[in-house]
């Protein structure tokens, strides 16, 4: 059944590169074009395996950045190290094919049927995820109200800058930038703490659901300061990936 | 529930593999520890990746309690260290 997908089944699918978009300079957007893909969730992920020529294969997990409905999208970063996300982010073009298969995980995601307030914590890419949250809510006209906490090294690394500046309707928005802070920058300039959490989180009164995706450090920080400040770790959703930046 | 260290994946990294292994999405089942008997959610543990296959553990006591390893396109399957996982 090689190449065909089976409903209910995992199987490997070739998708088409469609466009490629520049985050930053270390991070790219890429849409992809696969026929037999089913509409996804907000939050989870794409398999993308690579072969080599002499018949080697990588695969990576990837969120998803789009909204469900929304053409299959994903925000890589580019790992020095890495052995997958330099091909994705410096030698993929459009017209090129991957193989992907998914969409998968059940945990990390919001539907609208989960309601709010919402938190989301997003350490450097780790917003990919949410960011297909935040734009599930607008396409559905979702009223839950919204803050983000995203923590960056600095101003030129805050992924989908623009669409996280433009105003949404009950979505606040706080940067911390950890490394490098622009002239004139009032915002916090440290990586997320307890102090941190009790000036932006919903108080636990609200009933907030909490979602935190980033590197393991942070990650780890923000649910123990979560937890600290009174969330019940049932309302606290938490996505781990390989050390970058925050 | 022990934090994880830098680099140390959770449960959510390993979807796609229990997807195939499993034919369902696991990382909302709850898996129970065979040696300290704490339960959580697939997503909710840690994972550690060195190269040669997965090896799954509690966040708990650090009991192993699933190794996956893949060779020539077959995936090995080691639950040993689960009481349980539904």
């Amino acid at each position: 059944m090689a190449g065909t997908a089976v409903r209910g089944r995992l199987t490997w699918q070739t998708a088409t590169v469609g466009s490629v978009v520049d985050e930053t300079p270390q991070v790219r957007t890429i849409s992809l074009s696969a026929p037999d893909w089913a509409d996804h969730r907000a939050g989870q992920h794409v398999d993308v395996r690579l072969t080599a020529e002499d018949g080697y294969q990588a695969e990576r997990a990837y969120s998803i950045a789009s909204a469900p409905g929304e053409p299959l999208s994903i925000t890589v970063e580019r790992l020095d190290d890495g052995e997958v996300s330099p091909y994705l982010t410096e030698e993929l073009r459009a017209g090129d094919e991957i193989e992907v298969r998914g969409p998968i995980g059940g945990y990390f995601v919001w539907d609208a049927a989960d309601g709010g307030p919402l938190l989301l914590l997003a350490g450097g890419s780790g917003i990919v995820p949410l960011r297909a949250m935040l734009r599930h809510r607008e396409r559905l006209g979702s009223t839950v109200p919204v803050r983000l906490l995203y923590s960056s090294r600095s101003w030129a690394d805050v992924i989908y800058r623009d669409e996280l500046d433009r105003s949404m309707d009950g979505v606040a928005v706080v940067h911390t930038l950890t490394r490098q802070q622009p002239p004139g920058w009032t915002g916090y300039a440290r990586r997320v703490d307890q102090q941190m959490i009790a000036e932006v989180a919903w108080h636990v009164a609200d009933g907030p659901l909490a979602y935190a995706c980033g590197p393991t450090n942070f990650v780890e920080a923000v649910a123990s300061a979560l937890v600290a400040f009174g969330y019940p770790t049932r309302r606290i959703r938490t996505e781990r990936f390989g050390a970058t930046g925050q | 529930m022990e934090p994880l260290e830098t680099g140390v994946l959770d449960g959510n990294a390993i979807g796609g593999l229990l997807l195939e292994v499993f034919g369902t999405e696991m990382t909302v089942a709850v898996g129970t520890c065979g040696s300290c008997g704490t339960a959580s959610q697939v997503a909710e543990l840690a994972v550690y990746q060195p190269g040669l296959g997965t090896v799954v553990r509690c966040r708990h006591c650090e009991s192993v309690l699933m190794v996956f390893v893949r060779a020539r396109g077959v995936t090995c399957v080691d639950l040993w260290g689960l009481a349980s996982l539904a």
